[in-house]
């Protein structure tokens, strides 16, 4: 590493697939059945891993790839090491559950700051499962460093300082900032490598610690887990995971005790019926329609 | 320290102009404030603005806290959050309301998080009513209801946040109707001194470019709008055409943005613009809640849909079920046989 080379960590995250809600998603009774959804890598969190991958290409350094949430998490972890990661850690323990953004930007703080020091903290700028695009600044308010939000590009990195264009809903903005620093990542950003093949077979064996017994039935030469996991652990395939305690998580900040918001209810879309006429898609249909119309004063 | 609890409204200006969703956040703040007999504030913060505070309360504060300070003059997140923290802190609002632009969705999550208290994005509505926490068995009254699509708009959550304060939410542009103006209103303007700290200019705007938005979906009479239904470019021409015949303007849903389709600046819904045209046309558009939630008060709605269970349909005035390859063509001969 030389001394313009930086540390980097990037949070993502695994989301079901909201995108795509299908008729298979809602069930008859209105409400949802949510394993049908697919889960996959938060589309932002792909532009912000790739940002900085291309930081560590230019520069070198290291990319550390944290996420948050249920142990198949694993998946987009894997993802990340197949896309260049040099390490990733997953955050898991039935005591985060239940976390709104304020109670998850405090456990990946705590994550964020027990992955050692680090110059840049990228994140993608929303999560299509809530959109709140919430978590990326409380994070770096937690972490007490200042935020680059919407950003598009990288335009110089040198020594303890960033220059960075912003992508505004007023047009775009072009700042510097010293480091340590946050930064969301827009969509627009770049377009993310996809995995490689080679790196797919260098991490075939990748897997977590709650893995081991699934990875155990494949491979029954390792005889016993602890025996898998040496294994693993001394090839750079294993895969940590991260509990409450392990962070040091004040446990009345994390999960539904550390989340100020709560759900009052929740409505399954009951559509009001608007008075509705049915229009034959034919030329007398929409000519009549058209007539109407006009009669109102809506067209012409 | 004022006695009298207050509901906030962080007034965002841009080169000596409020925006839209601050005036439109202080019609609906002060609907809340009333029912809760709390005291209306704005919270201004910029350089020379102070003559936009009467502005704020023409439009329904009882109160400016203005901060004026050239460290202040464009947007950033460190000294706004630094000023507007230290007021927080000492007044303690009750209710705290940003309008959800690229600078409140970027300010709001970072005051929430130091004042370690709850923010919802994106509400649709707000309203107070009462919350009995099970867990607790104790009933808090008079929260706001912080009210949003969940879930990639497939449902619709109402969110409190019983315990800690302010309670806090965003809303995008458009969503609220803004009050009409009353400049014989009379507030209090408290000029506020900023206390910013090194740390705090640790970000510089090296340059900005604004550019002048080309589609003003807001503000038009009609809207033709193409969904996932639309699979070819050349579906958009149609609805360009259309559009134009009907001197509108053309809309889109998330769908046919992700699908590259059309820009982003054309989406509608909850993350995207809420309008209120006369006259709204749903083509191929199947109408997820995250959608309807920023067209439903359209005055007119023809939706067209090969789908007749598509929920479009649901808040259509007029309903075509059909290939909108087939039908928005027999609508553009029909208005042009109507002009001649």
């Amino acid at each position: 590493m030389t001394s313009e080379s930086y540390r980097s960590v990037v949070l993502v995250k695994q989301v079901p697939d909201t995108h795509n809600v299908t008729g298979d998603v809602m069930t008859k009774d209105g409400t949802m059945n949510r394993s049908a959804l697919p889960a996959i890598f938060n589309p932002e969190d792909r532009n912000a891993l790739e940002m900085a991958l291309q930081v560590r290409d230019k520069h070198g350094g290291t990319v550390t790839v944290i996420t948050m949430g249920p142990p198949k998490a694993a998946d987009v972890l894997r993802d990340c090491l197949y896309r260049g990661a040099d390490r990733v850690i997953l955050l898991t323990d039935r005591a985060f559950a239940a976390a709104d953004t304020l109670a998850t930007s405090y456990a990946l703080k705590c994550a964020v700051e027990k992955s050692g020091a680090f110059d840049l903290v990228f994140c993608g700028r929303q999560a299509i499962d809530g959109d709140t695009a919430q978590v990326g600044p409380q994070v770096a308010e937690k972490l007490g460093i200042p935020q680059i939000t919407y950003a598009e590009s990288i335009l110089e990195l040198k020594g303890r300082e960033i220059t960075v264009q912003r992508t505004l809903d007023l047009g775009t903005e072009i700042v510097r900032c010293t480091l340590p620093c946050l930064i969301t990542v827009v969509a627009s950003a770049n377009t993310p490598r996809p995995p490689s093949a080679r790196k797919r077979i260098e991490y075939k064996l990748a897997a977590t610690p709650l893995e081991l017994a699934a990875l155990l039935a494949k491979w029954p030469e390792f005889k016993t887990e602890a025996g898998l996991q040496k294994h693993l652990s001394e090839r750079n395939q294993l895969i940590p995971i991260w509990a409450a305690a392990d962070i040091g998580a004040e446990p009345e900040k994390i999960g539904l005790a550390g989340s100020p918001t709560q759900v009052h209810k929740i409505n399954f879309v009951v559509l009001e019926s608007a008075a509705s006429k049915d229009i034959a898609p034919t030329r007398e249909g929409i000519a009549a329609m058209i007539e109407e119309l006009v009669k109102e004063y809506i067209v012409g | 320290m004022p006695d009298t609890q207050s509901v906030w409204v962080f007034i965002e200006q841009n080169e000596g102009k409020i925006a839209d969703v601050s005036l439109e956040l202080l019609g609906k703040a002060r609907e809340l404030a009333d029912a809760l007999h709390h005291e209306l504030t704005g919270v201004l913060c910029g350089h020379r603005v102070k003559e936009l505070a009467q502005t704020v309360i023409a439009h329904g504060a009882d109160r400016v806290l203005l901060a004026d300070h050239p460290e202040l003059e464009l947007y950033r997140t460190l000294p706004f959050a630094r000023v507007i923290l230290h007021l927080a802190r000492s007044r303690k609002p009750e209710i705290f309301l940003i309008g959800a632009t690229s600078n409140g969705r970027d300010l709001a999550p970072r005051i929430a998080s130091a004042l370690r208290c709850g923010l919802t994005a994106d509400c649709t509505d707000l309203q107070i009513g009462e919350y009995t926490d099970k867990r607790e068995n104790k009933t808090y009254p008079g929260l706001l209801y912080q009210i949003r699509p969940a879930f990639g708009g497939n449902l619709i959550a109402t969110i409190v946040n019983p315990r800690t304060r302010p309670q806090m939410a965003t809303v995008r542009e458009g969503v609220m109707h803004k009050p009409a103006a009353d400049p014989k209103r009379k507030g209090v303007i408290e000029e506020i001194k900023p206390d910013l700290e090194k740390g705090d200019l640790a970000l510089t705007i090296l340059s900005r470019s604004v550019k002048p938005s080309t589609v003003h979906l807001k503000d038009s009479p009609v809207i033709v709008a193409g969904g996932g239904g639309a699979d070819e470019a050349a579906d958009f021409q149609m609805l360009r055409d259309l559009a134009n015949l009907l001197g509108g303007e053309v809309g889109a849903s998330r769908a046919a943005v992700d699908a590259g389709l059309i820009s982003s600046e054309h989406q509608i819904g909850q993350t995207g613009v809420t309008v209120r045209p006369r006259l709204y046309v749903a083509a191929g558009i199947s109408g997820a809640i995250q959608h309807r939630a920023g067209m439903d008060q359209s005055s007119k709605i023809i939706a067209i849909n090969t789908d007749p269970d598509a929920p479009i349909f649901q808040v259509a005035h007029y309903k075509i079920v059909g290939d909108m390859a087939e039908v928005l063509p027999l609508i553009i001969q029909s208005l042009r046989e109507k002009a001649k």
